[in-house]
């Protein structure tokens, strides 16, 4: 899968792990040689650009609004792709990317409501669900597992 | 995305949940018109959110959903030339639709960004 496009779906920011597991996400992918790109909101892009100002762990941002367009439109599209959510419209975002992306579709759920969004969730995804807000390390170790088979 | 952010809306519901949002438009339209993620409105809009999505026709006015990652999902309103214009695309895409069944001798597999008729989404 080296080469492959990945596209990191974020949702509101307002759950800290988000953008530190994103951060993380895109590091970790970008070495294994995947072409990773992180969309998302205004106030995702500015965390983000604050967090990582040299750009040294996400190398390509972009609109969500725009970029779900593109994909739309045929104009862009990414063979795997990480939908972050916690609330209900991550959810409604993350089937809207399931029903007219081909990429493989990841749901990264996180947050005290977590499990009832999990289940919550009909389109075909496989989900990677840790309940917590601001302690990443089991939603980071859970996604290294799946970086892991990705990666083969 | 946020092009009907500078057209002339009406909200009907706000910062709710996408079910309870296609509900509401079930519940409070003259007819019901269900398309797939990505069917776009005035001209540039998309709408999104888990399929089947709702567009509820009101006399000339449309209703539909907006969500925002922050704020969850809205229903609005708009009542305009361009709502009724809409409006009559959805039931001429809906007739051609069944044109097409009837062609065929069977029923059309659902193609994205097309319209189902209400009654058929219960069938299934």
């Amino acid at each position: 899968m080296t080469g492959a496009k990945v596209l990191l779906m974020m949702g509101c920011p307002e759950i800290p792990i988000q953008t530190s597991i994103a951060l993380y996400l895109s590091h970790k992918l970008t070495n294994l040689g995947f072409d990773v790109t992180v969309a998302g909101t205004d106030a995702v892009i500015k965390l983000l650009k604050v967090s990582d100002y040299d750009g040294y762990y996400v190398k390509k941002m972009v609109d969500l609004d725009k970029t779900l367009e593109d994909i739309i439109e045929k104009r862009a599209d990414f063979d795997i792709c990480f939908a972050f959510m916690h609330n209900d419209a991550g959810m409604t975002y993350a089937a809207t990317m399931s029903a007219i992306s081909q990429a493989r579709l990841y749901s990264v759920i996180f947050g005290r409501n977590a499990e009832t969004l999990a289940e919550a969730i009909e389109f075909d995804t496989e989900k990677v669900v840790a309940k917590d807000v601001h302690n990443p390390i089991r939603l980071k170790s859970k996604l290294d597992k799946v970086m892991e088979g990705i990666a083969k | 995305m946020s092009c009907i952010e500078q057209k002339k809306y009406k909200i009907l519901l706000e910062k709710t949940t996408f079910k309870e949002s296609r509900e509401y438009i079930e519940k409070n339209s003259d007819e019901v018109h269900y398309v797939s993620p990505g069917y776009k409105i005035f001209n540039d809009y998309y709408v999104i959110g888990i399929p089947p999505i709702a567009l509820g026709a009101r006399g000339n006015a449309l209703l539909f959903t907006y969500t925002k990652p922050c704020h969850g999902t809205f229903v609005l309103t708009i009542d305009d030339e361009e709502s009724k214009k809409e409006i009559n695309r959805l039931r001429e895409m809906e007739n051609e639709k069944t044109t097409a069944s009837l062609k065929k001798g069977k029923p059309l597999e659902s193609a994205k960004a097309s319209p189902t008729r209400y009654e058929d989404i219960w069938k299934k």
